[in-house]
Formats: C-alpha cells, sequence, structure tokens
C-alpha cells in the first residue's frame, strides 16, 4: 500500500529501546539522590591506584603497529570464514574444499608478499 | 542453490585477470625489470578480452551475475583503458621514481573491480565491485608517496570515497528493508507488484543512489574530490581514473535504474537532468580559469560526465549505446590527451603548467600535433571522434524529447572551446619560452597510435562502434 508502510516487527526493539533508556537513566538518578557524597583528591582520579595521568592523550605510534594491525585483521577474517566453512563442510563436499582452497591460495600471495617484504621484521 | 560449473564458466574471464594479477604480485618479488611485468600484464590483458569474447552469455551464480552485450561492451572499454593506462606507464613511472611492480597489480585489481561493476545484476555484487575498484584506485592515487600532493590526492579520494560507499550502502539496505530482496529484476518486479512506487523510503534510497554513483562519476556536486585528485596523482593513474572508474559508475548506473528502479524513472530522470546540467556548467565553466592543465582536465572529466548523462536520461537502447559509444570514445581521446602530458614530464621538469606548451608546435610538430587532434576531440570538432560521441548523444536525447537540455549542452560545448582550444593556441601561436625537451618511447608512442587512431577512425567510421552498442544491448 503506498505509503503505508508501517515496520511492526520492529515494534518489540523500539519498546526494549525504551525500557533501556528508562533503565540506565532511572539507575543514574537514583544513584545520585540517594548516595553519600564525600568526594577527596584520590577518589578523584580517572584511575584510583592507578598510573598519574600525565602528558598529551593522543601520541604518535610506530607507523609498524599498522602494518601488524592489517595482517592480524587479514588473517583473523580468514579463521573467521573457515569456522563456518568447517560446520558445513560435510554437506557441500567436494566443491566447498575447491572454494576454500582458491581463498587461501589468495591469501597465501599476500602472505607470501607480505614475508618478502619484510613486513614481519620489527627493525 | 549451489553453483555449478557452467556458473564459474561465465566468469572465467575474471578468474583469469585475478590470477594474473596475484602472478604480476609475486613476480614482483622475484624480477628487477619492473617493465617486463608490465609487458606481461598487457599480454594477460589481451588473453582476457578474448575469454570475454568467446565467454556465453548469460546469467550465473542465482541471478547475482550475468554475462550479456552491455557488459562485454564496457569490459572492452576498461580493457583499452588499462592497456594504454599500462603503455603510458612504463616510462613515466621511471622519471616519477616510483618504478614498482605493485602499480601494475593494483590496476589489474582495478580494473576487475569495473568488470564486476558492469557484470553484476545484484546489489551487494556491484557494491563488492565498487569497493575493488576504489581501494585499488585509493592506493594507485597516492602511488608518488613521496610527494604531499599525490598523498593529498589519494587521502581526499579515500576520505569523500568511503563517504560515497556509505551512501550506496544506505541506499541498498533502505531498498533491502522495502523489497527484501538486493536482485535488481527483483526489486523492479516487487516494486511493481506491491505498488510502493510512490513510497517516499523508496524515493530515498533512489536519492542514496543517485549520490554513490554521482561521486564515482564525478557529477556535480559530487565532483570536490575530482580536481585535487586528479592533480595530485600520477599523471598515468589520472588517466586511468578519468576513464576506467567513470566508465564502470555509468555501467552500473544504467543497470541500477533501469533494471531496478525502472519502475521510477520519471522520478530519477527529473533528479539528474538538473544534476546533468550543473554538471555541465561546473565543469565547463570552472575549466576556464585553470593553469594546471591536469586540473583543467579533471574539470572537462566532470563536464565530459554531464554529457554521458544525457543517454542514460535519453534511455532506451538509443540513449545507452550513445552513451556506451561516448564512453569509448572518450577513452581514446582522454588517455591519449594524458599521454602528450605524460610527454612532456622529465627529470626535474613537470610540464604540467599550460605555459609550458607555449610554441610546443614550433620545437616538436607531431606532440603538438596529435595534442591538437585530441583537444579537437574533446571539443567536439569534427572529423574527430568527439564530434561524433557528441552527435549520437545529442540525437538520442532529441529524439526522447528533452530538446531544451540538449540546447543546454550544446551551449556549454561551446564554452568548452575557449579551454580547449587555448591549448592549441599556445601551441601553436606563441613563442617558445623554454627548451622543452620530449620523455618518448616506444610503449608511449604505440599507446599515442592506438589513441590518435581511434580518435580519427571512429570520427570518419563513426557506425562501427554505435552499431556494436546497439547491437550488444539487443543481442
Amino acid at each position: 500500500m503506498p505509503g503505508k508502510y508501517i515496520p511492526s516487527d520492529y515494534l518489540p526493539i523500539l519498546i526494549f529501546l525504551m525500557v533501556a533508556t528508562a533503565v540506565g537513566l532511572g539507575v543514574l538518578i537514583a544513584g545520585s539522590i540517594f548516595r553519600l557524597k564525600r568526594p577527596y583528591p584520590e577518589k578523584l582520579m580517572p584511575y584510583e591506584s592507578g598510573n598519574l595521568p600525565v602528558g598529551e592523550p593522543r601520541y604518535r605510534f610506530s607507523v609498524r603497529f599498522y602494518i601488524i594491525a592489517m595482517l592480524f585483521v587479514v588473517f583473523d577474517v580468514e579463521a573467521v570464514f573457515l569456522y563456518p566453512w568447517a560446520v558445513v563442510f560435510g554437506s557441500i563436499g567436494f566443491y566447498a574444499f575447491v572454494e576454500m582452497m582458491v581463498f587461501i591460495v589468495i591469501l597465501v600471495v599476500g602472505y607470501v608478499y607480505a614475508w618478502k617484504k619484510e613486513a614481519f621484521n620489527w627493525d | 542453490m549451489q553453483s555449478s560449473y557452467a556458473d564459474v564458466a561465465r566468469i572465467i574471464p575474471e578468474i583469469f585477470l585475478t590470477s594474473l594479477a596475484l602472478l604480476l604480485l609475486m613476480m614482483e618479488l622475484v624480477t628487477k625489470k619492473k617493465e617486463f611485468i608490465g609487458f606481461i600484464g598487457i599480454i594477460g590483458v589481451v588473453i582476457t578480452a578474448y575469454l570475454t569474447l568467446i565467454t556465453n552469455p548469460g546469467r550465473a551464480f542465482s541471478d547475482m551475475f550475468i554475462v550479456d552485450g552491455y557488459s562485454n561492451f564496457f569490459k572492452l572499454i576498461f580493457y583499452l583503458n588499462v592497456i594504454l593506462t599500462i603503455l603510458i606507464s612504463i616510462r613515466y613511472l621511471k622519471i616519477e621514481g616510483v618504478n614498482l611492480g605493485e602499480y601494475y597489480s593494483l590496476i589489474l585489481f582495478a580494473t576487475l573491480g569495473m568488470m564486476i561493476m558492469a557484470s553484476g545484476t545484484d546489489l551487494i555484487v556491484i557494491y563488492l565491485g565498487l569497493e575493488l575498484m576504489a581501494l585499488s584506485t585509493y592506493v594507485l592515487a597516492g602511488f608518488l608517496r613521496h610527494e604531499i600532493r599525490s598523498n593529498e590526492a589519494a587521502l581526499k579520494y579515500f576520505l569523500l570515497g568511503a563517504f560515497s560507499s556509505a551512501f550506496l550502502l544506505y541506499g541498498i539496505a533502505l531498498t533491502y528493508g522495502m523489497t527484501g530482496t538486493t536482485n535488481l529484476k527483483d526489486i523492479a518486479s516487487y516494486v511493481t507488484q506491491h505498488g510502493i512506487a510512490k513510497n517516499p523510503v523508496f524515493t530515498l534510497s533512489m536519492i542514496m543512489f543517485i549520490i554513490a554513483f554521482g561521486f564515482k562519476i564525478a557529477a556535480a556536486p559530487f565532483h570536490m574530490w575530482a580536481p585535487d585528485t586528479y592533480e595530485g596523482a600520477p599523471t598515468s593513474i589520472t588517466a586511468f581514473m578519468s576513464v576506467g572508474p567513470k566508465a564502470a559508475g555509468f555501467a552500473a548506473m544504467g543497470r541500477v535504474f533501469f533494471d531496478a528502479l525502472g519502475p521510477i524513472r520519471l522520478d530519477w530522470v527529473a533528479v539528474i537532468i538538473p544534476i546533468a546540467i550543473l554538471t555541465m556548467a561546473v565543469g565547463n565553466i570552472i575549466a576556464i580559469s585553470q593553469t594546471n592543465i591536469k586540473r583543467m582536465l579533471a574539470y572537462s572529466s566532470i563536464a565530459h560526465a554531464g554529457y554521458a548523462l544525457l543517454g542514460l536520461i535519453a534511455g532506451g537502447s538509443e540513449g545507452l549505446s550513445s552513451m556506451m559509444n561516448y564512453l569509448l570514445i572518450y577513452a581514446f581521446m582522454n588517455v591519449g590527451a594524458f599521454a602528450v602530458i605524460i610527454m612532456l614530464r622529465r627529470e626535474g621538469f613537470k610540464g604540467e603548467d599550460i605555459d609550458d606548451y607555449s610554441g610546443l608546435a614550433k620545437r616538436h610538430p607531431l606532440a603538438a600535433g596529435l595534442m591538437l587532434v585530441f583537444m579537437f576531440s574533446l571539443t567536439g570538432i569534427p572529423p574527430t571522434a568527439g564530434f561524433v560521441g557528441k552527435f549520437y548523444l545529442f540525437m538520442s536525447a532529441i529524439r526522447a524529447g528533452y530538446t531544451g537540455l540538449v540546447i543546454v549542452a550544446v551551449i556549454f560545448s561551446a564554452i568548452s572551446a575557449y579551454f580547449y582550444l587555448r591549448i592549441v593556441m599556445y601551441m601553436y601561436m606563441r613563442e617558445p619560452k623554454a627548451e622543452v625537451e620530449l620523455s618518448t618511447s616506444a610503449p608511449l608512442g604505440i599507446a599515442l597510435a592506438i589513441t590518435v587512431a581511434g580518435v580519427l577512425i571512429l570520427g570518419v567510421f563513426p557506425s562501427i562502434v554505435i552499431h556494436l552498442a546497439k547491437a550488444s544491448l539487443l543481442g
């Protein structure tokens, strides 16, 4: 029907959101009314009994960390794909094997490339 | 549904190109002669083109992928573009000091993305192709990593490109929410059956698609990235970007807008007409004041996207075939012009300022003559192909009843003569300022020969390509 699209299936989510907001705000407000207030400097620090917060929060990381992060994502995703593949492998059979080999070969090419370009060397 | 081997047979060109790109990446590790990698790439692309021509047309992978005349024609443009780009890059990369093998595999990956965009009949497949193309192009735009301009180009392109991808995804999500499918044909049939064509959410998703594809084809007001990116990127990549991703954007646009959004054609035409006018205006008027030739050609490329949009607006087999024809011709003339720009680049001399072209005809008559042909073609002066391309576009728009739009386009086309012919004026009517030496090479010469032959042959015998384009749409 034109212009009468109402996503009623999502109504529980809306209610859930409203309840979650109400509970979250309610606890905070109730706490601020009933709790004792005895502030002292140590208690107001971001981390009680932690390091003293000194210096800028943003400082520069070595660019090597980004390469490590990138490589991590690549092989992490590979592992994520391998799990569901292993679960359904029995029902699909040889075709699934070939597909996964193609996927892994492509990643191996990237791996060899990264290796030869010394992306794994810290220095 | 499980894929069969017939499905796999339809994507053999794509599989071959993927293997080729991976092979080139491995060759980078073992070979010292990087230009050798480029030559292997060219041979591989020629084989891919052959494989594309012998692939059986039809649908594959549960109707997510299609091989038809439309996709094959666009793939032809992509192959032409990548071959010409490799030819003009080989010497240029040495001059810029970035003679690395990754360049060639990245170009091939970008081309692979374009092929998937042209063949995708499912929004998610089109999105995958678009991302593969875009990510490779971001890296290529920043390939001169020691030059700040190139880094700026890549960063701007990346940030704005990421935004436009988000728009595309949002459009896909809204469409999926409305129709429950991402298949182009199924979307259209659902829309007509359930009568949701006037639903504002569906209109919103249409707007999202226009924004996302408008970014890829650099249509105003989504063109902001183009001048900076085109200026900063390596010249060979500017040539590549101004043809390939643009054509791929048009390919995907044609499919999405005619197959999926066909039921609301009048709505999107009403949005695209002002965009087309604005694109032509911005491109042609701002190009007048440019002093850097790459920047000028960037604005010219924006303007040409505006002309090509006329074909999309006109629609039907006539409009689409004139658009495809124009994009092929544009590939020839634009890469040709960039090849001449690359010729002027040598160690310690940029050759990007329009002043550098002063008196080129006296010292290097052949180079000036080639530039003359490309500039005439970009303006649309017969007997060059640019004239033919514009003629068919404007004819199709007039036949579809958009006479007013065509009048505007012709006026802007006349304005464009100023900045294209200014280059010709500098070359032929000014005294040479400094000694300009050309850095020629055999591959660059071949690229120039191909492009100038394409521009002149298609200008004199225009029916070859337009018939091919029409036949590819019908057959």
